[in-house]
Order: C-alpha cells, then sequence, then structure tokens
C-alpha cells in the first residue's frame, strides 16, 4: 500500500508572468515553480530579464501580466517580507559601518534565523576576524561574503539571488553552492541567476532560460 | 457590461484613444473657439463700463475664468494622477501629465491679466495681493510636476512620481492659500479684495460664463490634443503606430 | 519587530553620524554664512537688521535644511539599503518615519541649538527669541517631513540638487509663512500662539501622511 502523501503547494510558483518597459516586453509570459529543496536556476544572456525577473518576484517590480504565489496563497508585500530574502546586485552595506554593525542592524531589521548569530555566520562565510573592519576596507569579494552571512542570518525559507557568483573566487564559489545546498536540506528553496553554466549547485536544479522576449520553462 | 463602463475600458487602449482623442480634440477646440468669441464680444462691447473702475475692469472677464481654469486643471491632474497611481491605468497617467502644461498656461495668463489689471489700480504691476501670490505659488507647483516628469527616464515612473507631486500639491494648496491671506492680513492690514466678482451685476454675467464654458472646451481640446501626442509617443513602437504614419494609399 | 528595527535603524543612524561627525556641523555653518552674507548684504546697521532679524533666521534654517535634505535617502539608495527597507516585514513608512526623525535630529537640532548665537549677530530683540525658537521647534519637523516627500521622489535621480529645492520651495511656503509670521505678529504685539498652534496641527497631520506618501514615493522610485 502507498503511502498517503499531501500534497505540498510549492514554495514559489508564477502563471502568466510578464513584464514589458517603456512599452518594450522584457520577459514573458513565464510559467515555472520552485518546490522546498529546490533550485531554480535562471540563466540568459546580459539583457534577457534575469534581473528584472527578480526583481519582480521579490516584489520591487510591478508585473504587468500573471500572478505570483508563495506556498499556495497569493503573494503580498507582507508574505513575501517574511518569506523571500533578496541578494541583488547592490550590497546594501554602509561602507562606514563594520562587518558586525551593519549585520546587526540587517537582522534587526528583517529578523534573524533561531540559533544563528551574526558571529558565526560571519566565520561560516570565512570572513571570522574581520568583525570590526569598516565596510570600505573589505574587497569586492569579502563584501559579497558579507552579503551571503546576511543571507545565512534571514529567517527566509526563499532565497532570491542575482548573479551571486559574481566577484568570487573558487572558494567563494564553493561557498555558494554549499550554502545553497545546506539551505535546500532545510527545506528553503533558491532561485539563483547566473550568464554561464560555470557554476551550479549540486543540488536538485531546474532550469529557466531567458532569450531575448521570448521564454522557455 | 454597462455601455458606460465599457467604453471607459475601451477608452484605455491605446489605439481606440488615438481615435477618440484626433476625433474631439478639433471639435472641442472650435466649440471653445467659438463659445469665447462670443464671450469675448460681449465683455468688449456690449456690458457697459464698471463705475468705479471704467473700462479697465473688462480685463477680469479673461482674468477670473483663466484662474478658474488654472485651480480646476490642478485639481483635475490630481484626480487622474489617484486613479492612475491607485488603478495604475496607463491612460489616466497621460491625461494627468496632459493637463500640466495646459493649466500652467493658464496660470500665466491669470498672472499678466492680474498684473495688467492692478496696474490702474495699485499703480504698479504687483503689489503681493493674497490672490495672486496664491497663483504665483500655483505657478510654481505646476512648474515643478513638469518639471519633475521631464527628469525622469522611464515614462510611467516619471508620470506616477509627478503624479504623486500633484496629489501632494492639491492637498496644501488650501492650506497655501489660507497662509498667503493670513500673511497679507498681518503685514498690510485689511485690504479690499479688487478682484471680487460677488457684486457684479447681472447684466454683466452672460459674458463671463461664456468665458469659462469656452475656456473649459478649450482646456479639452488641448488636454485631448497634449494626451493623443503622449499616447502616440510612448506606443511609438507598436505596429499600429507605424500603420498610421503610412501614407495612404 | 516594529520597534526592534526602530531601534536597530536609529543606533545604525547614530554610528553613521559617529563615524562621519564633522559633517554634522555642515548645516549649522551654512546657516552661520547665510546670517553674514544678509548682514554684509543689508549693512550691518543694527536697527536694521533687528527688524528683519526674524525672517532672516527662519530663512537661513529653511535654506540649510533645503541643502541637507539630499543625504535623507541617497545613501541608503546608492547602496542599496532602501531597496531591502522595502522587502523588510516592517512598514516602509515607519521606517522613512525614524529616518525622518534621525535626520532632523542630526541636521536640525544642531540649527535650534545655534540659533539664539545667530539671533545674537542679527540683533533680535531679545523678547522675540522664545517665539522664534517654538516656531522653529515646530516648523523644522515639518520642513523635515514635506522634504522627506520631495526627496523621497527624487531619490532614483542622479542630478536633482535644483530640482529638489524647486520642488519643495512652493509646499515650505505654509510654513514659512506661520513660522516667520509667528514672530512677525508677536513683534506687533499680536498673540501668536494661533499660528504657533497651525504650526503644531500641520506636524501632527505630517506625521502621519508624510512617511505614506514619502514610501509611496520611494516605491515608484524604486519600479
Amino acid at each position: 500500500m502507498s503511502e498517503f502523501e499531501p500534497t505540498h503547494p510549492p514554495l514559489l510558483s508564477a502563471r502568466g508572468l510578464a513584464f514589458a518597459r517603456n512599452e518594450q516586453p522584457v520577459f514573458g509570459p513565464l510559467d515555472f515553480s520552485v518546490d522546498a529543496g529546490e533550485a531554480l536556476l535562471v540563466q540568459g544572456d546580459n539583457g534577457a530579464g534575469k534581473t528584472t525577473l527578480l526583481r519582480v518576484l521579490a516584489g520591487l517590480l510591478h508585473a504587468d501580466a500573471g500572478e505570483v504565489s508563495i506556498d499556495g496563497r497569493a503573494a503580498t508585500a507582507s508574505l513575501r517580507s517574511r518569506a523571500v530574502s533578496y541578494m541583488g546586485h547592490l550590497p546594501a552595506l554602509k561602507s562606514d559601518l563594520t562587518a558586525l554593525e551593519n549585520l546587526d542592524f540587517l537582522c534587526g531589521l528583517h529578523g534573524r534565523r533561531r540559533g544563528q548569530l551574526p558571529g558565526n555566520a560571519m566565520a561560516i562565510v570565512g570572513l571570522a576576524g574581520y568583525e570590526d573592519t569598516l565596510v570600505r576596507q573589505l574587497s569586492a569579494g569579502q563584501k559579497r561574503r558579507l552579503s551571503l552571512a546576511r543571507l545565512w542570518l534571514a529567517p527566509s525559507p526563499l532565497w532570491l539571488l542575482d548573479e551571486p557568483y559574481a566577484n568570487l573566487d573558487l572558494d567563494g564559489i564553493n561557498l555558494v553552492n554549499r550554502m545553497v545546498q545546506a539551505h535546500l536540506r532545510d527545506g528553503g528553496a533558491a532561485l539563483l541567476t547566473t550568464h554561464g553554466a560555470y557554476a551550479a549547485p549540486p543540488v536538485r536544479t531546474r532550469m529557466l532560460v531567458l532569450g531575448r522576449a521570448v521564454a522557455n520553462a | 457590461m454597462h455601455p458606460v463602463v465599457r467604453w471607459f475600458h475601451q477608452l484605455g487602449s491605446p489605439p481606440y484613444f488615438e481615435r477618440f482623442a484626433a476625433r474631439w480634440a478639433p471639435i472641442a477646440y472650435i466649440a471653445g473657439l467659438l463659445v469665447m468669441a462670443y464671450g469675448l464680444y460681449g465683455a468688449l462691447f456690449v456690458v457697459p463700463a464698471d463705475y468705479q473702475q471704467g473700462d479697465s475692469f473688462r480685463i477680469l472677464y479673461i482674468h477670473v475664468p483663466s484662474a478658474w481654469m488654472s485651480m480646476a486643471a490642478f485639481a483635475l491632474m490630481a484626480l487622474y494622477a489617484a486613479i492612475a497611481l491607485i488603478w495604475r491605468i496607463k491612460l489616466c497617467e497621460i491625461l494627468a501629465m496632459a493637463c500640466a502644461p495646459v493649466g500652467a498656461a493658464f496660470t500665466l495668463i491669470t498672472l499678466a491679466t492680474g498684473s495688467i489689471w492692478g496696474k490702474p489700480m495699485w499703480g504698479t504691476w504687483w503689489d503681493w495681493d493674497p490672490r495672486l501670490t496664491t497663483e504665483l505659488i500655483l505657478l510654481f507647483l505646476y512648474l515643478g510636476v513638469i518639471g519633475l516628469y521631464n527628469a525622469i527616464d522611464d515614462r510611467r515612473n516619471a508620470s506616477r512620481a509627478a503624479g504623486l507631486l500633484a496629489i501632494v500639491g492639491v492637498a496644501l494648496l488650501p492650506v497655501i492659500h489660507y497662509s498667503v491671506t493670513w500673511w497679507n492680513s498681518l503685514h498690510q492690514g485689511q485690504t479690499i479684495s479688487l478682484f471680487g466678482t460677488s457684486h457684479m451685476d447681472p447684466s454683466m454675467l452672460p459674458p463671463l460664463w461664456a468665458m469659462v464654458i469656452g475656456t473649459h472646451l478649450w482646456f479639452v481640446g488641448s488636454l485631448l490634443a497634449r494626451a493623443r501626442a503622449d499616447n502616440l509617443r510612448r506606443e511609438s513602437g507598436k505596429d499600429w503606430v507605424a500603420r498610421l504614419a503610412e501614407p495612404r494609399a | 519587530m516594529i520597534w526592534s528595527a526602530a531601534k536597530a535603524l536609529m543606533i545604525r543612524d547614530l554610528s553613521l553620524l559617529w563615524r562621519r561627525r564633522g559633517d554634522a556641523l555642515q548645516p549649522a555653518l551654512f546657516a552661520l554664512l547665510v546670517v553674514v552674507l544678509f548682514a554684509l548684504a543689508l549693512g550691518g546697521e543694527a536697527q536694521a537688521l533687528a527688524k528683519v532679524a526674524a525672517a532672516v533666521l527662519w530663512l537661513a534654517v529653511l535654506l540649510a535644511g533645503l541643502l541637507a535634505l539630499d543625504t535623507l535617502f541617497r545613501g541608503d539608495a546608492d547602496d542599496g539599503s532602501l531597496e531591502q527597507w522595502l522587502l523588510a516585514p516592517v512598514p516602509l513608512s515607519w521606517l522613512v518615519l525614524v529616518r525622518t526623525f534621525m535626520h532632523w535630529a542630526t541636521t536640525a537640532l544642531p540649527l535650534l541649538v545655534a540659533t539664539p548665537f545667530l539671533a545674537e549677530l542679527l540683533h533680535l530683540p531679545h523678547e522675540q527669541l522664545p517665539v522664534l525658537l517654538a516656531s522653529l521647534a515646530l516648523g523644522t519637523p515639518l520642513l523635515s517631513l514635506l522634504g522627506a516627500v520631495v526627496a523621497a521622489l527624487t531619490v532614483g535621480m542622479r542630478r536633482s540638487g535644483i530640482l529638489i529645492a524647486l520642488l519643495a520651495l512652493p509646499l515650505y511656503v505654509p510654513i514659512l509663512v506661520f513660522g516667520a509670521g509667528s514672530v512677525a505678529a508677536a513683534g506687533q504685539g499680536l498673540d501668536p500662539v494661533g499660528a504657533l498652534l497651525l504650526l503644531g496641527a500641520g506636524l501632527v497631520l505630517a506625521l502621519v501622511l508624510a512617511p505614506l506618501a514619502a514610501a509611496a514615493a520611494i516605491r515608484i522610485a524604486l519600479d
């Protein structure tokens, strides 16, 4: 006898999602979903709309058509704020503050995952010892690692990562992949954009390829 | 669906609005010109000269309708902007932004005619009269909306930002007017308003109403013409616009 | 959550201010310069200066605040912090309110402290000083709140310096009128309380409405 398996709605699902800027279509209509424990890799050339797609999913941009659901429910701003963590191109770090001060602020703003502290998050991303360094004195790769530390501390199950491998050396790329792996093991999900297939997390991954105004799910 | 509601929805479609505006703008312009001509004739030749001010009061027939229009246009702009912001309707964004230059022009006319009217009254071209001062600030508000609209690259964001500014402006306008009136009474004592129309002889009113209606019609024509141009500009990459530009066979 | 976010933001802003504490004096120095320039342009005669002292002081504070307005959101917009505020589980309008309060405390409060000193330079009649300080205490937060809406509208733009001033100054008119006017009324022997109460009422309204408008403007700008 097969066991009864309750259907869990996908953590994120998009139906008919489309976006246009200045009357020019950027992407869409798109249909895709990401389940808990899954990663979705969004690929495409520069200008294909990967960043725009992530910003629409994060709630920073308003889609022209279609709908986004999180955990089966319509994605409202409050639902997104609790369920989604967005890491974009800009690091959201104040260069006049130390690494630890930045993390303390961001935890105060977004909340903190139970059992995680800024100190050990910095150790995980390989920035142990840099707690009192001003962010302006960190290299681009170190700033990226600090952003990853913030991501690690966030209590949200869904990660939206825009070009997470940018500015990182091989060590850093492995770090991202390890973090995504651990996050997925804990029941989270991740959406990553990349314009090359050279670095993909070794987890159950779907692919979404964006072409110019044409999409395949 | 109710036919009026359906017509509103249709109007939001850019090609339909293009046809609508192309048809009705000239009609509104011509109707406005005719009504204004009638009003001006009455104002200049039919209405008798004022007991106190002689013939110089006749400029009231341009000044007052322009003043009313300048404020009505701002209120309408804010209304369109509110609809555009709440329901994200593109046509209302276009209409809101089209109101601004026309309203600003009426404000300029109000200021110029007010100043011309004031010269025989005050002896100078400007006297910080509370109503004219409020009109001046209104002009700045208009220029701010236009400036903000032109400063942002993305057209939709630009109209939404400028629309929000218009809404803030319309909320503050009564406060500005009240404050300027208070300031005027504080610094210059009670001034007799020289621009009041409350004690106008009934025989003087018909040309005024004609001018009011005429300016409203003219405003509608201007609004439609500008909205039409903005609509075409925004949609310029689309096929239906290219077809319009083709020479007729 | 609301209070912990507010506390975190206040601590952050205070730390940022401390790291660049030299910058904190700039609005006060600008106001001093404006006073000096007015005195130079008007001629240093005590009687003439005393007549216009309250108005010049109000203008100096207003213009200093206007220049400082650019720093309200620009830093956070440039490094992507503003986006994260939008995505936080706390209302954006609340964060805007806290940020505006901190900005006012760090740019306008020093001006308020400097005002008695500046008033002496302009020979302001001593009995007008309390009214002036009261009008500034009520008026500068109002200027900050209205200014926040304008700053939010222009936050995405590169070359927005003069545009911010052009957009904000017409909106500032009632505040300037009631603020400087209250002192003028006191100078004429009239009761300034009416004007001050109007400023107070405006402040209460602005505390609720301005953050909402500014948050809407930020959402539009980040769109």
